[in-house]
């Protein structure tokens, strides 16, 4: 690529950052030039977070219906899924998925509801509660 | 202070690295750091999931660029690890305090600084802390055009992340830095290395043969769901373009550090040539992200075969410039 065809889309996924490309010179060097975005790129990338943002839209309303604990939400609120939380927080998954029964959850200890939090970087009085999402 | 000063790169490890060294007075270009450390490759590995997508890789395995510089440049690095978040967050305090920087490893979720629409759970991120101010970390992320700052405790989260890749809190920073050094013997040794590792990978999963197999996956998702198909080719392209490849899944990087070779060597024919081709092949990679991108975002029907068979041309399109790069004998 040379450095006049690196695309410049103004990419909203940069946040007004740039990003360094090497591209080719007209004085026969490789060099850094930052972009502002490409489209295709944009795209993909915007593809993924849309997965997210459907996978928490549906866990909400299933936990709206009382199909699972608010615990459910949480964790596609914060883009994982179960495989990440049980990574960060070293619980099985059969352990967690549980947790995921609202019934099960509203007697969970106060120690493994900390450490969801800790995991998920909320407080322990969040994860019990469903934030009010109709203005979305 | 310690005069450090930030560079705006391509990719977070080698940025990283080159930023480093040359604070410490070894003066290496980022493409060079990354030739230096054969860091570009291709793996693909159906059987690994990252957030339920196969590991897809355009490069070497995270922290083996700093490794393969130990090894290669005789460089000395301390690389420490931490049990608990305290001793993690004293230890990088009392480094800045003396006037060190600080290479670390971090989630790229917890970073507050990063654009929301960035913000994925992956663990191997890499930055440098070069100092503190009012309580907050001064930040040089390489992937970033300007420094930025950091609160400690974002920061100390995104180090102590737990999962695939955690960090651990991983800090890292020089021990022993030549001030000179002769890098033809090792550019004409990682150069021979990385093409014979692309052409003749006894694994199915890596090099050329990886870029088949994934074309070859590729082909047969018609049978596959509907979103998940398009979620894979997705993936593919955002491990190729996404923050910190240099674009085109690294292959423009590297065509830096051949031209850059090819200055050294007295404007080797062979390196220039190589390098050339390689920014072409890089065109390539560019033209089949934006073929998926299109027919990803297209209500039409997803014509799996052409984008196959363009995957498949790449990857004779680089056996020949990896051909190229043998013939080198300067």
């Amino acid at each position: 690529m040379e450095v006049k065809n690196v695309p410049q889309d103004n990419s909203s996924t940069y946040s007004n950052n740039k990003k360094a490309i090497y591209a080719a010179d007209e004085d026969g060097s490789v060099k850094v030039v930052g972009s502002t975005g490409w489209e295709a790129e944009e795209i993909v990338t915007k593809q993924a977070l849309q997965d997210l943002l459907q996978n928490a839209k549906d866990a909400y309303e299933e936990v709206k219906n009382g199909d699972k604990s608010t615990l459910y939400f949480h964790m596609y609120d914060v883009r994982m899924d179960l495989q990440v939380l049980a990574e960060s927080t070293g619980f099985f998954k059969w352990t967690i998925k549980k947790d995921f029964s609202p019934s099960k959850f509203a007697k969970i200890n106060q120690k493994r509801l900390d450490t969801y939090a800790e995991a998920m970087g909320k407080t322990s009085q969040e994860l019990l509660k469903l934030p009010d999402l109709n203005n979305e | 202070m310690n005069n450090y000063k930030h560079n705006h790169f391509a990719h977070c490890e080698s940025g990283v690295m080159s930023s480093m060294l040359k604070h410490y007075g070894l003066d290496l270009s980022e493409p060079m750091i990354f030739g230096l450390s054969n860091a570009m490759t291709f793996a693909y590995l159906p059987f690994l999931k990252l957030g339920g997508m196969p590991l897809i890789a355009y490069r070497s395995m995270p922290k083996s660029i700093i490794k393969n510089l130990q090894k290669n440049l005789k460089i000395k690095m301390k690389l420490e690890t931490f049990s608990n978040k305290e001793k993690g967050q004293n230890r990088l305090d009392s480094l800045l305090a003396e006037g060190k920087i600080v290479g670390i490893q971090s989630s790229v979720y917890w970073l507050p600084y990063f654009p929301e629409e960035m913000r994925f759970h992956f663990n191997a991120h890499n930055l440098i802390a070069y100092g503190v101010e009012d309580n907050e970390y001064l930040i040089s992320d390489p992937v970033f055009e300007h420094t930025v700052k950091c609160d400690k405790a974002s920061l100390t989260k995104a180090r102590f992340v737990k999962g695939v890749m955690a960090p651990k809190g991983l800090l890292y920073y020089p021990t022993y830095v030549p001030k000179q050094l002769n890098l033809k013997p090792i550019i004409r040794k990682n150069i021979k290395k990385t093409a014979k590792m692309m052409l003749n990978t006894p694994v199915p999963i890596a090099g050329l043969r990886g870029i088949k197999y994934l074309a070859k996956t590729i082909s047969k998702l018609k049978s596959k769901d509907k979103r998940y198909a398009k979620l894979f080719l997705g993936h593919i392209i955002r491990m190729q373009e996404e923050i910190g490849t240099g674009g085109a899944g690294f292959r423009y990087i590297y065509a830096s550090f051949l031209k850059e070779a090819s200055v050294l060597f007295n404007d080797d024919k062979t390196l220039e040539e190589a390098s050339q081709m390689l920014l072409k092949v890089g065109d390539s990679w560019r033209d089949f992200a934006l073929i998926v991108a299109k027919a990803i975002k297209s209500k039409q029907p997803i014509d799996f075969q052409t984008i196959s068979q363009k995957l498949l041309s790449i990857a004779d399109e680089e056996a020949l410039m990896y051909r190229k790069m043998l013939t080198f004998n300067g």
